[in-house]
């Protein structure tokens, strides 16, 4: 009975294909019907990572935009992002009613390093596009072991290469010191100096603290009894400022390197005192919207004039704001490019054909660039350094080594 | 071997946090005879109260004060609303109304202070750093407060009678009744006074660590094991326990166990402690007999 109704099946299929494909692949699009596209998120709307939920929103508006402008082919975009408190176990229960119950098409621009590890694997045995992750790990650059996972940001390990370029011209025979946070986030940074250090990594001090320790002045006294004088400080918010005030009350001068996840002068350097920040080097990718050389900037003029439309209410110096913006204008350009057909699998190879897209939110020269052999869409940064006031870009463009 | 030497005085400042949290442990074991899980949380919240007092314009002592007062006011109020029906539940929902205590705290600081962390000021400045920037002013100041709030404690629980009812209360509250002591208050007395410590507690350690509303999740772990080391029920013990583990933690951490493990290292301080000496090193034994 079974088999011959699969036998029915496969005939009926096989007489239709070449007949009618339109409405073939209509009934075997998940996500898609004649007007609508649903694509899938989840976000830390609620819990302490709730700061980030200014992207989600952002999203959601830059849709609404795509949508109110004629939408991808006649279809509008229905962007359906849930809470998930950036804590794992909640995003795999709501990426799973997104894919199973919503049916959405592919997901887009999930945020968080663990609660994207979280869903990665079923994504990719399910086949759905899980594109443009909110996060730098340098995993999500991995086309072999998930082809269906691809990030944007430039990856910490990008970011620590370009200070280690930095550092091998301009202190070569400095003695190098990192502080990290003991997972993947922090990890990735070791990665990356020993990419570019090679054989002088072994001299390299490495010291490590965990998210649940209450301070990193043991850390600290660590490092500098041992003589360091070039620190990369690879954490998060709480910890980095701790570490730039420890550093500054040891009286301590090290060339100081600071995690670009850290670099927020709100979060970090005002609460770390902006005195004790003084030279501390970092980098970035996305054009700051407090810097007042992009004020007759015309990309960011239209970044403005969005938020005073969308977010009247919105705080103009979160950079959570232009990140959205720059990531969702990446996604309308994979769907512009799907043409009619939003199959899964032309999503996936519409998002890894990106050639030269400028975004108008990225600094001069750096450009979005994918294959389905590059799932790093992002891999230049620029240099900064903190002034006292604002962080001053220096020097070029600097891309990060090949993969 | 100045590496050891800062290490040493950097574990005593740390230390020095631990200790005044774990005070507020001993208070509330010596009042109720339970451990309150949601005692970092509640000092927490204080911590914001002071805050916002601080960024409202008052002066630094009295927004101290003023802080201590509306906590301990807060600790009896939460005796006397979520405890008191629970005095004849047994320990494991006690156990989840401390637990659910600690994330409704939690969440409500929160959502009304945002995640994003925050400068506590800090009332001992010191110009120049001490010690050849060994130590700041402001450790040293926070170490000071905690002994000061040791002594007062010690003082208040061996030599005034409220302070032995409290602990005849805690201790065997049915022959406690009958010799008139008000078990109840003396109850609602004890998480009072344990709200406040904590209070101070938090004031203390907001400046070193930053103020967020999880500044208190890793501390009270250790304070916990600073507790035990020393003898729950002896603040004395507590104080010199949350020394030692600030110092074992830190000198562990450098030389013996590396970084990652550092945690590992206080959690197998309280096992080790409670198979081999479950009083403390300075608790006392105590027999009772049924």
């Amino acid at each position: 009975m079974l088999r011959r109704r699969t036998l029915l099946t496969g005939a009926a299929a096989a007489g239709l294909v070449p007949a009618a494909p339109a409405m073939l692949r209509a009934a075997e699009t998940p996500g898609v019907t004649a007007t609508e596209i649903r694509i899938g998120n989840t976000m830390p709307y609620s819990g302490p990572s709730s700061a980030y939920a200014v992207i989600g929103k952002m999203d959601a508006a830059v849709f609404e935009m795509a949508n109110d402008q004629g939408g991808f082919a006649g279809h509008k975009v229905k962007f359906l992002s849930y809470d998930d408190a950036y804590s794992p176990p909640k995003t795999v229960e709501q990426v799973r009613r997104l894919v199973e119950q919503d049916q959405v098409a592919c997901l887009f621009n999930t945020l968080g390093t663990p609660t994207n590890s979280a869903i990665v694997k079923y994504c990719n045995a399910k086949k759905v596009p899980q594109l443009f992750v909110s996060t730098g790990a340098a995993k999500w650059g991995d086309y072999k072991d998930h082809p269906w996972t691809i990030g944007w940001q430039p990856t910490y390990q990008t970011e620590a290469q370009i200070y280690a370029k930095y550092i091998l011209k301009e202190k070569p025979d400095g003695k190098i010191g990192i502080l990290y946070q003991n997972d993947d986030f922090g990890k990735d940074y070791v990665t990356g100096m020993k990419d570019v250090l090679g054989d002088k990594f072994a001299k390299v001090m490495l010291v490590s603290y965990e998210v649940t320790d209450p301070t990193i002045d043991s850390q600290a006294v660590q490092l500098q009894s041992a003589g360091i004088n070039v620190l990369l400080t690879a954490a998060t918010p709480k910890f980095a400022a701790q570490m730039i005030r420890k550093v500054a009350t040891m009286n301590w001068k090290p060339l100081q390197f600071l995690t670009n996840v850290s670099a927020s002068v709100g979060a970090v350097i005002e609460p770390a005192g902006p005195q004790n920040a003084l030279g501390i080097i970092s980098s970035a990718y996305l054009k700051d919207p407090t810097d007042p050389s992009w004020d007759k900037d015309s990309g960011m003029n239209d970044w403005r004039a969005f938020m005073k439309k969308h977010f009247p209410d919105g705080d103009l110096s979160d950079s959570g704001y232009v990140f959205g913006y720059g990531v969702t204008l990446t996604m309308m350009q994979v769907l512009k490019q799907c043409g009619s057909d939003f199959s899964r699998a032309n999503i996936m190879k519409q998002a890894t054909s990106l050639k030269e897209l400028e975004i108008p939110v990225l600094l001069p020269g750096i450009k979005v660039n994918t294959s389905p052999t590059d799932y790093r869409p992002i891999r230049q940064l620029q240099l900064m350094k903190w002034g006292g006031k604002t962080w001053d870009r220096f020097g070029d463009i600097i891309e990060g080594v090949a993969a | 071997m100045q590496g050891v030497l800062h290490q040493i005085l950097s574990g005593l400042a740390t230390g020095g946090i631990y200790a005044s949290l774990a005070l507020a442990l001993v208070m509330i074991y010596q009042a109720t005879h339970h451990v309150n899980f949601a005692q970092g949380e509640m000092a927490t919240l204080s911590t914001y109260i002071a805050y916002t007092m601080v960024t409202a314009g008052w002066s630094y002592w009295v927004s101290f004060i003023a802080t201590v007062v509306v906590s301990f006011i807060m600790g009896v109020v939460v005796e006397r609303v979520l405890m008191r029906p629970m005095t004849n539940a047994p320990v494991l929902a006690l156990v989840g109304v401390f637990i659910g205590l600690l994330l409704i705290v939690n969440a409500m600081t929160g959502w009304i202070w945002d995640f994003t962390i925050k400068t506590f000021p800090s009332p001992f400045h010191s110009s120049t750093p001490l010690l050849g920037g060994f130590l700041s002013g402001h450790e040293l100041g926070s170490t000071v407060v905690t002994l000061v709030m040791l002594l007062c404690i010690y003082l208040f629980f061996r030599h005034t009678s409220l302070g032995l009812a409290m602990r005849a209360a805690a201790y065997n509250p049915v022959s406690s009744r009958l010799v008139g002591v008000r078990v109840g208050w003396m109850l609602a007395l004890g998480w009072g006074l344990a709200a406040a410590i904590g209070a101070i507690a938090g004031m203390m350690i907001a400046p070193i660590v930053f103020l967020d509303p999880n500044m208190m999740a890793g501390v009270l772990l250790y304070a916990f094991a600073g507790a035990l080391l020393g003898g729950i029920e002896n603040p004395l013990g507590a104080v010199i326990g949350g020394f030692a583990v600030g110092v074992i933690e830190n000198l562990g951490g450098a030389y013996v166990v590396g970084t990652e493990l550092k945690l590992t290292l206080a959690l197998v301080i309280i096992v080790a402690v409670l198979m081999i000496k479950p009083s403390g090193l300075l608790g006392r034994t105590v027999m009772s007999r049924v």
